[in-house]
């Protein structure tokens, strides 16, 4: 690991007060401009001198971004609403528990004081060649230092790896993808609205970063429609150690039915692949099925076709088909 | 600005990364303004075709001749296409994403280039034991014939100049200037495929040093970057007005008779 500086390089810094200032700002410095939510990714980057950005613009003051709303058909978040207030408020508990845990159970308490929903999901790859400096694809240069022989790269993908291996690691993509959230992205004065699912991106497509934002973008807002509230929800994180650490493996999973028939579902599991993995072939199987053993089985060998383990992380295999039982089971306790 | 991109590796040394894309745009200006550069000149310059007279005299003399004469087979007119194909597939695939439109572009690529060096290797194979191998070299011999050509293009009548044989000087350049910059796209690029995933070849990303893959990777940058100004030129010249029999016999395989007395020798190509 590099050596952590207490004095980051220079920049100039840009506090904004409020969403058009802020738009402002990211038009005029395009990709010189690093976005800072919460800072908690920012501030790794930035200390151990790995990302040196000209301009860095603070969210902190643009309360706007702030708040979680019922905005008719659901519900809607400000992309700087933090963590805590996400996992403690009344309505999401209430319609949406599957964000709630998901939000609950993000690194450490400290940490989901100041974090945002913004800035987990916008948060860059955790692999430590990458955080390192090291030239890697990811950072510009033309090796997956992770996928060589010798890599230790026991949290790194086993789906869809293309020259990059280092995965996902956000407790709330997973589940806002399961949800089927949609990400309001402005950029100037225009606006589009991206589906959770679109919003996260593989090395094949940009190797240099894990969503579609684009020098100039601003994620201001998550909208969550009903089509799942109240229904089915799931959500587990397996980590090293039970608090402040990421996910290995995480799954998020709605489904709607009832314990005989499932008539719908959606399952996300992330930390295995450079975005959140939607097990879409499992979803369509578990249509009309009952929740049972049986059909847990069988989805679970289903989840876990075509991964390519490293070296170093072929137990995420067995791992992901736990999960994948245990979610259709709805039992966290549930091991055989 | 810099034409490539360096980065200190693990162990300190500073190492090649990439080309910068930069040369990509230019290569692409580049490629636009000698195609501007050379259309205002054909439009206001007084370069000189052949008289007709004296393609007129040619017909007499040589009566004999077929009406139409063959001058692409049907397996050389295929692996121009296909080679075409893969060409811009590994072009659009290859700077498309620089330009901003974002897709799963490494399998698409890869694929392509491996139909390109399939292509290729079949047309070394093809010309050197069906074709006639040296009809597309240049050499000493031809310095009459160039001497002749830029003459006409600065608007000065040469009757009875030296002709070509098959192919014209313009495409033996060209040829050339493809078969270098084929060669180490190729070769370049099939060593990658050790870097990236495909169910071909073990990867192995030690296959070299980081220094050897610096220059692997810039060496494919800059013969790649260098086909966009090629391929420009080469589409450019295709749809030339003056050059339109040359991209019809691609097409169909023949030319007439006329045309095959007005551009080439029939003693150095003999019909």
């Amino acid at each position: 690991m590099p050596p952590i500086r207490d004095v980051m390089p220079a920049f100039e810094l840009f506090q904004p007060a409020n969403v058009s200032d802020a738009l402002g700002v990211l038009n005029r410095h395009g990709a010189d401009a690093w976005v800072m939510a919460g800072g908690m990714d920012t501030f790794d980057w930035l200390k151990d001198r790995i990302k040196k950005p000209k301009v860095v613009v603070d969210l902190g003051m643009v309360n706007e971004l702030r708040g979680i709303k019922d905005a008719g058909g659901g519900v809607e978040i400000g992309a700087m609403t933090t963590l805590t207030t996400i996992a403690n408020d009344p309505l999401v508990k209430e319609r949406f528990p599957l964000l709630a845990q998901a939000a609950l159970i993000v690194a450490s308490p400290q940490i989901r004081n100041v974090g945002t929903l913004g800035g987990n999901v916008s948060q860059d790859a955790r692999c430590w060649y990458y955080r390192a400096g090291w030239p890697c694809y990811r950072a510009g240069g033309n090796i997956c230092y992770a996928d060589t022989p010798t890599s230790i790269n026991r949290e790194h993908a086993i789906f869809n790896a293309d020259r990059c291996v280092a995965v996902n690691p956000s407790d709330t993509a997973p589940a806002l993808i399961a949800l089927d959230a949609s990400f309001v992205i402005k950029n100037g004065d225009k606006e589009r609205v991206v589906p959770a699912e679109e919003f996260f991106i593989g090395p094949g497509i940009n190797i240099t970063r894990l969503n579609s934002m684009e020098p100039g973008d601003l994620l201001t807002a998550i909208r969550l429609p009903n089509t799942w509230a109240g229904k089915g929800h799931y959500f587990e994180k397996v980590r090293d150690r039970q608090v402040w650490d990421f996910a290995l493996v995480n799954i998020a999973a709605a489904i709607n039915g009832s314990a005989s028939s499932i008539t719908d579902a959606r399952m996300v599991v992330n930390g295995v692949a450079a975005t959140p993995y939607r097990l879409t072939a499992v979803e369509s199987f578990l249509k009309g099925k009952a929740r049972d053993k049986a059909t847990a089985d069988q989805a679970a060998d289903m989840a876990v076709q075509g991964a390519a383990p490293l070296r170093h992380n072929a137990y995420k295999v067995p791992l992901v088909k736990a999960l994948v039982k245990r979610a259709i089971r709805g039992d966290a306790e549930w091991t055989s | 600005m810099d034409f490539l991109t360096s980065a200190r590796s693990p162990w300190g040394e500073t190492v090649f990364t990439h080309i910068s894309w930069s040369l990509f745009w230019a290569a692409l200006v580049g490629g636009l303004l000698f195609l501007l550069a050379h259309g205002g000149y054909m439009l206001f310059s007084q370069h000189h075709k052949r008289t007709s007279e004296e393609v007129d005299r040619l017909e007499r003399e040589r009566a004999g001749l077929p009406a139409h004469i063959t001058r692409h087979g049907f397996v050389a007119r295929a692996f121009h296409w296909v080679m075409a194909f893969s060409m811009l597939t590994l072009l659009f695939t290859a700077f498309l994403p620089i330009v901003g439109v974002r897709f799963a572009w490494v399998q698409w690529h890869w694929m392509a280039g491996l139909l390109l060096t399939a292509s290729v290797l079949f047309h070394i194979v093809h010309a050197t034991f069906v074709l006639d191998f040296w009809s597309i070299w240049i050499g000493p011999k031809d310095i009459p014939e160039f001497k002749n050509e830029m003459m006409r293009d600065l608007g000065k009548e040469v009757p009875g100049s030296p002709k070509p044989g098959k192919y014209p000087l313009g495409n033996r350049l060209y040829h050339l200037a493809v078969l270098v910059a084929g060669l180490l796209v190729i070769g370049s690029g099939i060593v990658m495929m050790w870097r990236v995933r495909t169910n071909l070849v073990e990867r192995n990303p030690y296959l070299f040093g980081d220094v050897t893959w610096g220059l692997t990777y810039v060496m494919h940058g800059l013969m790649g970057v260098g086909f966009v100004g090629l391929v420009i030129a080469h589409i450019y010249f295709a749809l030339r007005p003056e050059k339109l029999w040359i991209t019809k016999a691609m097409l169909f395989g023949t030319i007439s008779r006329r045309e095959y007395l007005e551009h080439h020798d029939p003693d150095r190509w003999v019909a």
